[in-house]
């Protein structure tokens, strides 16, 4: 499937706000789902863009997140099974997560990304019961972001002492001791 | 080191057991925490961070020139084909046209690399199954390697022979021919080792049946590289996503469905055939032109995300760079194949005994600086 039959398909899934708790329900193959596909996406529901990235690039509010994942890894059609990198991110002011997605039976690859501005208490929902690789990656981004995910089953220090201050991989992190700043 | 404290919900009949961080079967500084029912094992947690020394952090303030150097010593078995991945980043992202011959220059070296490593796993994995024999063979025959890599590239190990653009230097003039003697020679030698090893009936039952890993798990967990085809899956960079001189080059894939310990073992063994038989389409086409293009002393990248994937020794590695058009990059991601692969252990350990641990472990091929990046 091409970036653009993806982003058909994949937008076709959230139609708006409101029909989103609809449609979860509804078997796609019925007829009130069909109406639904014709409906315009809310942008602030999911957002796609392939500026800037060799991916087709999909941007989804948290709550958002664990629906659309396990659509992605689901549906016959996109079969994404493959998590193959997934990414702490700074940008910062938000904080959030960047995921890597592939095929293995029709190769296409797609980039989700998840942002929060909460860098106090930033948290998603976890993936690691859809794809079995983010239990210790999510850990990582949980060690050197401070971002916390909801129903991981053991969400604790991968690499870091449990004493460690601070979350290295973020921007406003400081460490006179140990970092050279140029 | 995130966990030190032990889970005190213990049976009666269950207890814990450190193995590492300094056991030689852990292959470097791994510590993993067992809680065994006998002999029998019910957990296995990795213990991680003992020398980790945040190179993604360091990314950030370094050059695209620095960071190629960084890679080095993240899976220090592949660090040719690191340095290549950091460079095929910044050349696509730079929409740079690089030369054929660096291109098949890369491919060979890269192929020469995945050899040396198969080589030094595969005396260590005879060694952690009891074969001690197994370490000098593999040892002697990555010895040879080296001293190709030394002569080119001016080291044995962390080779930096990969630029931004191209190549340090042209390679040596006795390059082609020794990398010739070294492909008559090894033919020789694989054969060897089957004799030696794959063979032998001890070693068959430590291996068969040990540490299996299903297709479906395999994709799911991350896996990637000989554990990943070890399952039957088809995972292989190299031809899913072909980079550098890939394309021009016939090879099999090496699978193998079992799952097993002795599935990866085999697949291993496989690949180094096909790497000799890449090396062999070649190194007798060294196309003749520049060994290097032109780049600005401050390469400054477009802003823009980039990802590359390539396949190093021991499976997939990915690189993602975050750029905002500055001369450092903002954020610099390495997707190891290591950490995916560890992560499985657990799975395919419980159950099992101590001694299967070992010889899954074995054959996951686990280098710890990979994963401590």
């Amino acid at each position: 499937m091409n970036n653009n039959e993806l982003q058909n398909l994949i937008g076709s899934w959230f139609p708006n706000l409101e029909a989103d708790k609809i449609v979860e329900t509804v078997p796609e193959t019925e007829e009130g789902a069909e109406a639904k596909i014709s409906e315009p996406v809310n942008p602030s529901l999911l957002s796609f863009t392939e500026e800037e990235s060799q991916f087709l690039n999909i941007e989804v509010s948290p709550e958002h997140l664990h629906s659309l994942m396990t659509q992605l890894r689901e549906n016959p059609e996109t079969n994404f099974d493959y998590l193959f990198c997934l990414t702490g991110m700074d940008w910062g002011k938000e904080l959030g997560v960047v995921y890597h997605l592939e095929s293995t039976k029709y190769r296409h690859q797609l980039v989700v990304k998840v942002k929060t501005a909460d860098r106090e208490n930033p948290n998603f929902d976890t993936v690691c019961n859809i794809w079995k690789t983010a239990d210790f990656h999510e850990r990582e981004v949980f060690d050197f972001f401070g971002v916390k995910f909801n129903n991981h089953p053991n969400l604790k220090y991968l690499f870091l002492t449990e004493d460690w201050e601070g979350y290295p991989l973020r921007k406003d992190y400081v460490d006179e001791v140990n970092m050279v700043v140029k | 080191m995130g966990t030190t404290t032990v889970n005190n919900n213990f049976k009666s009949e269950e207890y814990f057991i450190n193995m590492g961080p300094q056991h030689p079967a852990t292959h470097g500084v791994l510590r993993l925490l067992l809680t065994i029912d006998g002999e029998i094992i019910k957990k296995v947690e990795p213990d991680l961070g003992y020398i980790h020394r945040s190179i993604e952090k360091m990314c950030e303030r370094d050059s695209y020139q620095q960071i190629v150097h960084l890679t080095d010593r993240m899976d220090y078995l592949s660090s040719h084909i690191n340095n290549e991945a950091v460079c095929l980043t910044v050349e696509n992202a730079l929409q740079l046209e690089i030369p054929e011959r660096v291109k098949v220059i890369r491919t060979i070296i890269g192929e020469l690399t995945r050899i040396a490593s198969h080589c030094l796993w595969w005396g260590v994995m005879g060694m952690d199954v009891g074969a001690l024999t197994t370490y000098f063979y593999g040892f002697r025959d990555r010895e040879l390697i080296n001293d190709i890599f030394e002569e080119t590239c001016g080291a044995r190990l962390t080779m930096n022979y990969n630029i931004p653009g191209g190549l340090m230097y042209d390679i040596h003039p006795n390059f082609v021919q020794r990398t010739k003697d070294f492909v008559k020679h090894f033919k020789t030698k694989i054969p060897e080792y089957d004799r030696l090893l794959t063979g032998n009936v001890i070693f068959q039952k430590r291996m068969k049946g040990v540490g299996v890993l299903s297709k479906e798990d395999a994709i799911s967990f991350g896996a990637s590289g000989p554990v990943g085809r070890g399952s039957g899956y088809s995972c292989d960079v190299r031809k899913h996503h072909p980079y550098s001189a890939l394309d021009k080059v016939t090879f099999n894939e090496s699978l193998k469905t079992a799952g097993d310990s002795l599935a990866r073992y085999e697949v291993r063994i496989m690949e180094m055939w096909e790497s000799l038989s890449i090396i062999e389409q070649l190194i007798d086409n060294i196309p003749e032109g520049d060994y290097k293009v032109a780049t600005n002393a401050v390469i400054k990248l477009p802003k823009g995300e980039y990802y590359q994937k390539v396949e190093a020794a021991r499976g997939e590695l990915g690189v993602y760079v975050v750029s905002t058009g500055t001369k450092n990059p903002y954020r610099v991601k390495f997707r190891s194949p290591g950490l995916s692969n560890l992560s499985l252990l657990n799975h395919i350990a419980v159950g099992g005994k101590i001694g299967d641990l070992v010889a899954s472990m074995a054959t996951l091929d686990i280098v710890v600086p990979d994963i401590d990046r």
